[in-house]
């Protein structure tokens, strides 16, 4: 599948990209298999998103889609249907923590 | 005629300051990485295209950048900093067991023969190495066998900070830890002992003088030297003339002895520098006054530098990697601080000048003469 991950700026930079990724995401969609497929098209993230040996999120990323969060979702769950389809993005956000 | 390149690490990118010998007239490029805490930016003396760059974030965790035009362009390289089989615990700051968790690389020190090998001190503190210009990383587990349960977090952090290479001798290695203290190894990194007798931690320690725990800031060897070593630990300067066997103090008149980093005069082995700071609970200088301090005689007695330094009002800090010494033959000293400025002295220090006024925080400052 064909999805669309959106990067915080800092990570847009450190890829080397503008704008929106497009991924080929094997199915079903979930958020593992999508950071799979990210670090793997950008290995110069492995390690920003979650942590390089466990896998778990990092405590200050956020992932966002549809309105909803879904950084508490098991990392195994399917993402919902408007981003397995490609119509919305999948939004990695740097958590907000600050004045 | 020489150029003079510093590499200025900061809490928001990096930035490169280029002069010629005079170092009177400063180009500034940068932000490199704008945004990202450089801990650490340093150039390999085997090639001095060749740098290295500690690029992190409470976000987004740790990179490291490597360029091979002199900053032009970067390549992020490996972040795989893992440690060797189960890590354990340390000593947490409420004197309970922590476990081992890698945060940041804090000093990058690349081999004087070799640009693809380098050592990085990281937080927690261990020390790794690549051999392969930082496509892979590998831990030296040695160090922390020795004693790491009892190791604890300084203020900062429980970071391996400083990384003093022996040019005589590959396989004789020093390393400071805070809060852990000062380790040697002579075979190459894989095993190691403690080299801290002579410190005494009356404030910090239950036991002043244990043999693990202290909190130094940092070390700085003349190449010529190598068993002569000088310290600044948290409080009190420091001195060994054995290869860290034993140390004795030399904070002399000093208007105090806390602070964080100290070097080495590049031609003169007794001519040392520190930056005095007023205590651990005042990160900042004696009096409101930016002084320097050098001794010309190994330690004991020193002389303020204060020509062109604020001496009013000034309450900035100089981090523990933010001074360095250049190699041309009028000796160059810079310092970065806490308040954004880079000071150059192109003599020793008798007179500063400020290179720039106004950058984010100053975590390293490095240089190197062309």
């Amino acid at each position: 599948m064909i999805i669309k991950v959106t990067l915080p700026t800092h990570l847009r930079t450190l890829a080397q990209v503008t704008g929106t990724v497009t991924l080929d995401v094997p199915e079903p969609v979930t958020q593992r298999a999508i950071l799979d497929a990210l670090e793997a098209a950008y290995p110069m993230l492995r390690g920003t998103v979650r942590d390089m040996s466990s896998k778990e999120r990092r405590p200050f990323i956020r992932f966002f889609a549809c309105g909803e969060d879904l950084s508490h979702q098991p990392s195994d769950a399917p993402v919902p249907g408007e981003v397995a389809a490609g119509s919305e993005p999948f939004r990695i956000i740097g958590a907000m923590a600050g004045g | 005629m020489s150029e003079v390149r510093v590499l200025v690490g900061t809490r928001k990118g990096a930035f490169i300051l280029r002069s010629d010998e005079n170092r009177k007239s400063w180009t500034v490029d940068g932000p490199h990485f704008p945004g990202w805490e450089i801990y650490h930016i340093t150039g390999t003396p085997a090639d001095p295209n060749r740098l290295y760059a500690s690029q992190s974030s409470g976000w987004f965790g740790q990179v490291i950048q490597r360029s091979d035009d002199a900053g032009k362009t970067w390549e992020a390289m490996n972040n795989e900093f893992t440690y060797t089989g189960d890590p354990g615990t340390h000593q947490w700051y409420d004197g309970t067991q922590h476990p081992w968790e890698f945060k940041r690389v804090w000093n990058l020190a690349p081999s004087p023969t070799d640009p693809d090998m380098v050592y990085a001190g990281v937080e927690d503190a261990a020390l790794f190495q690549t051999n392969d210009g930082g496509k892979s990383w590998r831990e030296l587990p040695g160090l922390r066998e020795v004693k790491g349960n009892l190791w604890q977090p300084g203020a900062g952090g429980m970071c391996l900070h400083t990384i003093v290479l022996n040019p005589e001798d590959s396989k004789r290695i020093f390393v400071a830890i805070s809060a852990a203290g000062a380790f040697r190894t002579d075979d190459g990194g894989e095993t190691w002992r403690p080299v801290n007798e002579g410190l005494k931690s009356e404030y910090e320690l239950p036991d002043s003088a244990a043999e693990v725990g202290h909190c130094v800031h940092s070390i700085a060897m003349h190449p010529s030297r190598p068993n002569i070593l000088f310290m600044q630990k948290h409080w009190d300067v420091m001195r060994t003339d054995n290869g860290g066997e034993s140390w004795h103090e030399i904070s002399g008149n000093l208007p105090s002895d806390f602070g964080f980093p100290i070097a080495v005069h590049a031609h003169e082995p007794d001519t040392i520098y520190v930056v005095p700071i007023t205590s651990d609970s005042y990160h900042y200088p004696p009096d409101g006054k930016l002084r320097v301090y050098r001794s010309r005689s190994g330690g004991n007695e020193w002389e303020a530098l204060t020509n062109g330094l604020p001496q009013e009002n000034c309450y900035v800090n100089v981090l523990r990697n933010a001074l360095a010494i250049d190699s041309l033959d009028s000796c160059g000293v810079y310092f970065g601080t806490t308040g954004g400025q880079v000071y150059v002295s192109s003599d020793s220090g008798d007179n500063w000048m400020p290179i720039v006024h106004d950058l984010p925080p100053v975590l390293s400052v490095e240089v190197q003469v062309l």
